[in-house]
């Protein structure tokens, strides 16, 4: 472990030197495993924030109140720390530079981290293919990445939108609340751009949405994917 | 080879006599969950005894509960190595519930509403070792923990303890349930630490 | 508790014993025929071993023990499984 970096008041994200890692796409996740003196042992899934290729590789943590892993992670490590690590892993919910439909990502929480490798990898390509991310927080200072999406959201290519559940700025339009069908509807594309989406986040927040936008009837079922990372 | 990460501890371990070898005490009550909790309408719900010759002992929630009622005081052991000490729970034994029942077969498959089977020998339900449980320190239970009825076997490991149960089938072979298929002990005991085949 | 997650979350175990990614490849439920990505089914992270349900019917497909001597996979629901290259 080389470096972390504080995100939000509850999540940090982890810089690892992995020798042979052989790079991953955007999207991928590794497991981490955790080993007590005593052979106890406690693997968790993680998503990848960075993307391409290096052995240095970036996650992203959020702390949950009773988690095993998480804890350790985001109080404990420390640099100089080793972490037994396996992956890349899984080919299904990754994008590709060289897709061409647009693309609508959806976040809840710390669900942003695989979002995220998407947003660098279709930076760092060249890629002029549409992204639109929403983006559900808590409130402003639980977004992870802020400075580097605000500086991102910038490109013509990538629009941004936040949906604050808990407190919005001071300035904010909306009154906080849990996403909607009309948030989603009015990122969204239009069906005859034929796009595709990506929604990452705690289980119930990804139920939610993905029935939100079957419903929509915008996006081919399929070409939803999602990722649930749980939650209680 | 695995690497030791510095300052995880884990579970906190402790040696206490109450502990089976390798347990670590919980004050909480973790959910396992294989599938989505079974809605079980107490109007619809039954609890049967299928023996060899295909007679069925069958009760409903009325005539479940108008039996006689025991307070249980036992601790419990999870296969993934958390104990529960001094847990209050009160049901019907299930010498109660085989008073009537003629078999010859000496094993038992539990089936559970939702679909979840284990197996044990008829002899750790009887001698007063094994209830049908609905209540939990003083509550009724928990769909999440196995209400409205569970089967209770304290001294096996605790996926023996069927939640959502629906009834048992008298068998001659000890066949193995949904978990002993998949590597887990086809007995289960703590104390012997039989947790995998 | 732990909710349910879906597959995306086998890939690490699965990759243990598969050379090709598992997660992309599409399953058939033997309980009411339908296909779709191992990353689609709905996982319940059961700390026993992982519970695969159709995404559909909720019917169990496949349940993945990671015991010490090696995982046990067993595909009870699944009629057939398509790797794509």
């Amino acid at each position: 472990m080389v470096e972390t970096r504080i995100q939000t008041p509850s999540a940090r994200s982890i810089q690892l030197d992995v020798p042979g890692w052989p790079g991953n796409i955007a999207g991928q996740h590794l497991d981490v495993r955790l080993t007590a003196e005593d052979g106890y042992t406690a693997v968790r899934s993680y998503s990848i924030a960075s993307v391409g290729d290096g052995e240095r590789i970036e996650l992203a943590v959020d702390r949950l109140p009773t988690g095993e892993v998480s804890p350790y992670l985001v109080e404990e490590l420390r640099a100089g720390d080793q972490l037994e690590v396996r992956g890349p892993l899984g080919t299904y919910f990754v994008w590709h530079p060289t897709d061409t439909a647009p693309v609508q990502l959806i976040a809840g929480g710390s669900g942003i981290v695989p979002l995220m490798a998407m947003i660098r990898s279709h930076e760092t390509s060249g890629s002029t293919v549409p992204f639109h991310l929403l983006y559900s927080v808590r409130s402003p200072r639980d977004v992870f990445f802020a400075d580097e999406l605000r500086a991102l959201a910038e490109s013509p290519h990538l629009r941004v939108t936040y949906v604050y559940t808990r407190q919005a700025p001071p300035d904010w339009p909306i009154a906080p609340a849990r996403i909607t069908t009309a948030a989603i509807a009015a990122d969204a594309f239009s069906r005859e751009e034929n796009p595709v989406a990506f929604v990452c986040g705690p289980t119930g927040f990804v139920e939610t949405v993905a029935d939100i936008m079957v419903g929509l009837r915008i996006f081919a079922p399929l070409t939803i994917k999602t990722e649930r990372f749980g939650g209680k | 080879m695995a690497v030791i990460s510095r300052g995880f501890f884990g579970r906190k371990r402790e040696e206490n006599p109450e502990l089976p070898p390798g347990q670590y005490l919980t004050e909480d009550f973790p959910v396992l969950s294989a599938g989505p909790t079974p809605v079980v309408d107490l109007a619809d719900w039954t609890f049967s005894i299928q023996t060899e010759s295909g007679e069925v002992h069958a009760w409903n929630w009325e005539q479940l509960n108008a039996l006689p009622q025991e307070d249980i005081h036992t601790d419990i052991h999870c296969v993934t190595r958390w104990s529960k000490l001094g847990t209050t729970w009160s049901g019907v034994s299930l010498d109660t519930l085989f008073a009537g029942v003629d078999t010859t077969n000496a094993y038992v498959m539990v089936h559970s509403y939702g679909g979840y089977t284990t197996n044990m020998p008829l002899a750790d339900l009887m001698d007063g070792k094994a209830w049908i449980a609905t209540s939990f320190e003083g509550e009724p239970l928990d769909p999440e923990h196995g209400g409205p009825a569970r089967l209770l076997v304290p001294h096996l490991y605790f996926w023996k303890s069927a939640k959502w149960v629906h009834g048992l089938r008298m068998v001659a072979t000890d066949d193995p349930g949904f978990w002993e298929q998949n590597g887990y002990h086809i007995y289960g005991d703590p104390w012997l630490e039989q947790r995998y085949w | 508790m732990s909710a349910r997650v879906d597959g995306n979350a086998l890939a690490g175990i699965l990759s243990e014993y598969f050379r090709l990614d598992t997660t992309s490849a599409i399953v058939q439920c033997s309980g009411c025929g339908t296909r779709a990505a191992l990353a689609r089914e709905l996982v319940y992270p059961d700390p026993m071993g992982f519970v695969v349900r159709c995404e559909r019917c909720e019917d169990v497909l496949m349940i993945v023990v990671d015991a010490p001597g090696g995982a046990w996979l067993d595909l009870r629901g699944v009629d057939g499984v398509q790797f794509r290259g």
